[in-house]
């Protein structure tokens, strides 16, 4: 029987995405790339559920990742429709720049 | 396996149990076709929404005592959750109430239609939240209220601090949800499970890493505290609020709360009581981590940070925002005593909470109608321009302030005593100090209502004779419910226990 990938290897991987991730939404400015990196975790989270539920072979994890791509779709849907507002008012996606409001 | 009859019988069960959530779907539903049909009418879906909640009321007044599980464990029907879902269903009927008379949304946005269809799909993610028993169900009804209330937030797309708001909302929001789901999946590869009562069987069972469960509740917690507005989840909280319209400031700082609480006290209770020693109405917790400490830690920083930030704010809706901060820490101050005593007090506190916090958000809606502003500097003079506001104003503030004879006294009063009894002395008296600090930022809306700049040059304020019977809507209960508080008491105590499965 061929070697399997230990468990542990895919939850580095995953935690090592999520981390990119989460890097990404503090440090980048552009809102668009803000959602792209909030894709990002939300899919290190996947990895973690597919690689557990294989581990453990348990299939509720692997219904989870349908259920979290699913909303990760509403999610960018709305996002984006929100920037596409914030862009018509304030003609800017930069979230530096959108600051009426402070403390 | 259940055979197919079997599985037909559970499921009917099932949906005979799911009856309130299901005529809010209806509800959902009915207002997007109307809305479509009749573009021209004005509050159509308004009204729909307003018989929606009000049948839903119908469902879940037959289901007061009940006590089961539905699809598969996956739903709990308890008196618990039936007490949070009437916080919820009559602060959605108060904020519908409330946006009737609120001017900025029938200027600022283009037809009200959608906005009331999305406040009965926020309702429906709340009513599934509060139930919840199943991780999968946690994270979808988290989403479908905050997706709804991220569109809400921005309703007024004219405005450009409700579209900031609603960018920042949407951002926060996804990131805790996602930092939520990766505890989540931590958790599920820990104990194999994504139902909280197989979870719990399997911590009494099995020994597992502390670690790797401390890291995991507290990324779960960091759903849960967004939605609660705790320190320090509560980033969002002053811009939105500042940003949205009033009655969603007003909706989010209630129902959305409450529905977070209703699932912080039910995930801790269900996941980590031991039910060996036999007494639930003092939970002993599995594992070695002191749970107690971690959320009495969430509490005073939230009561500390949102009491002393409202101190140096300049806009009405900021400084309810604040407070609201505090009042979550308030909150976690009696969930952090982890027994049935704390539970009642919490669900007392809430019912309290709804009315008073209703209340003032109103007064700041009727208020922004007149002037067109929230800023503090401006309600000066306002208690001679407009009397009843003035009065109904400073009742509330009295009341979130928490002095007697007022709702907002009985429910300080039971957390306290919750805390108390439960040998959280330092704690309550973190409390206290913080109720004393609130006492500033609350009476500087009304000294600037009363006792600044008192020229009566300026024009009264015009308010229709409606809205203001819906004020007393508000204002009345406040002053009752300080009084003749014992029903409430009685049911929140009696709704306390939450229930374990089986």
């Amino acid at each position: 029987m061929q070697e399997s990938v230990p468990l542990n290897y895919y939850l580095i991987l995953s935690a090592i995405f999520f981390v990119m991730g989460a890097v990404g939404v503090l440090t980048r400015r552009n809102a668009i790339i803000i959602f792209m990196s909030i894709e990002m975790m939300l899919n290190a989270v996947n990895l973690t559920f597919v690689s557990f539920s294989s581990y453990n072979s348990d299939p509720a994890g692997q219904m989870f990742v349908f259920f979290v791509m699913a909303v990760a779709a509403a999610e960018a849907a709305i996002g984006l429709a929100i920037v596409l507002a914030l862009y018509r008012n304030q003609q800017t996606v930069y979230v530096d720049k959108v600051n009426l409001m402070k403390w | 396996m259940l055979g197919l009859d079997q599985f037909i019988a559970e499921l009917n069960k099932s949906i005979s149990m799911f009856l309130p959530e299901t005529a809010l779907v209806i509800a959902f539903l009915v207002a997007l076709l109307l809305d479509l049909m009749f573009k021209k009418s004005k509050n159509l879906t308004g009204y729909t929404a307003l018989i929606g909640f009000l049948v839903t009321g119908y469902f879940l007044f037959k289901q007061m005592n009940m006590q089961s599980t539905a699809f598969s464990n996956m739903f709990v029907i308890d008196q618990f959750g039936i007490f949070m879902k009437w916080v919820i269903l009559l602060s959605s009927i108060g904020v519908v109430l409330i946006s009737f008379f609120t001017n900025e949304l029938y200027e600022k946005a283009k037809g009200v239609g959608e906005y009331f269809t999305l406040i009965i799909g926020m309702a429906f993610g709340m009513f599934l939240l509060v139930g919840s028993s199943n991780l999968i169900i946690i994270y979808l009804a988290i989403e479908t209220m905050s997706l709804s209330s991220y569109v809400l937030a921005g309703y007024t797309k004219e405005v450009k601090r409700a579209s900031e708001a609603s960018l920042k909302y949407v951002i926060f929001g996804a990131v805790s949800s996602g930092i939520m789901i990766y505890g989540i999946s931590i958790l599920f590869g820990l104990t194999g499970s994504l139902n909280l009562f197989e979870i719990n069987r399997f911590l009494a069972a099995n020994p597992v890493n502390n670690f790797a469960l401390f890291l995991s509740v507290i990324m779960i917690l960091s759903g849960f505290g967004y939605k609660i507005s705790a320190v320090p989840f509560h980033f969002w909280t002053p811009d939105v609020y500042e940003g949205a319209p009033v009655p969603i400031t007003a909706y989010l700082s209630v129902a959305s709360k409450a529905a977070g609480f209703a699932i912080l006290l039910r995930f801790f209770k269900v996941t980590f009581l031991d039910s060996v020693p036999g007494n639930d109405s003092v939970w002993t917790l599995l594992g070695s981590i002191d749970w107690h400490f971690v959320i009495a830690i969430l509490a005073v920083l939230s009561m500390t940070l949102g009491n002393l930030v409202a101190l140096w704010q300049t806009n009405v809706k900021r400084i309810l925002a604040y407070s609201s901060i505090a009042h979550a820490g308030y909150m976690l101050m009696a969930v952090s005593t982890m027994d049935d005593a704390g539970v009642a007090s919490v669900l007392i506190y809430f019912f309290m909470y709804m009315v008073m916090n209703l209340g003032a958000f109103y007064v700041v809606a009727l208020i922004a109608n007149n002037i067109g502003s929230e800023e503090i500097d401006d309600y000066n003079g306002l208690g001679y321009r407009a009397p009843i506001l003035g009065i109904c104003m400073t009742l509330f503030l009295i009341s979130l302030t928490g002095l007697p004879p007022t709702a907002g006294f009985i429910g300080k009063l039971y957390v306290f005593s919750a805390v108390v009894k439960a040998g959280y002395i330092w704690l309550a008296v973190v409390g206290v100090i913080n109720s004393v600090i609130s006492l500033f930022y609350y009476v500087k809306i009304f000294r600037n209502m009363y006792l600044n700049d008192v020229d009566s040059n300026k024009s009264k304020l015009t308010y229709s004779p409606a809205s203001i019977v819906l004020l007393f809507v508000f204002a009345i209960p406040t002053l009752y419910l300080g009084i003749f508080f014992n029903d409430i008491v009685k049911w929140a105590s009696y709704s306390a226990n939450i229930f374990m499965g089986k």
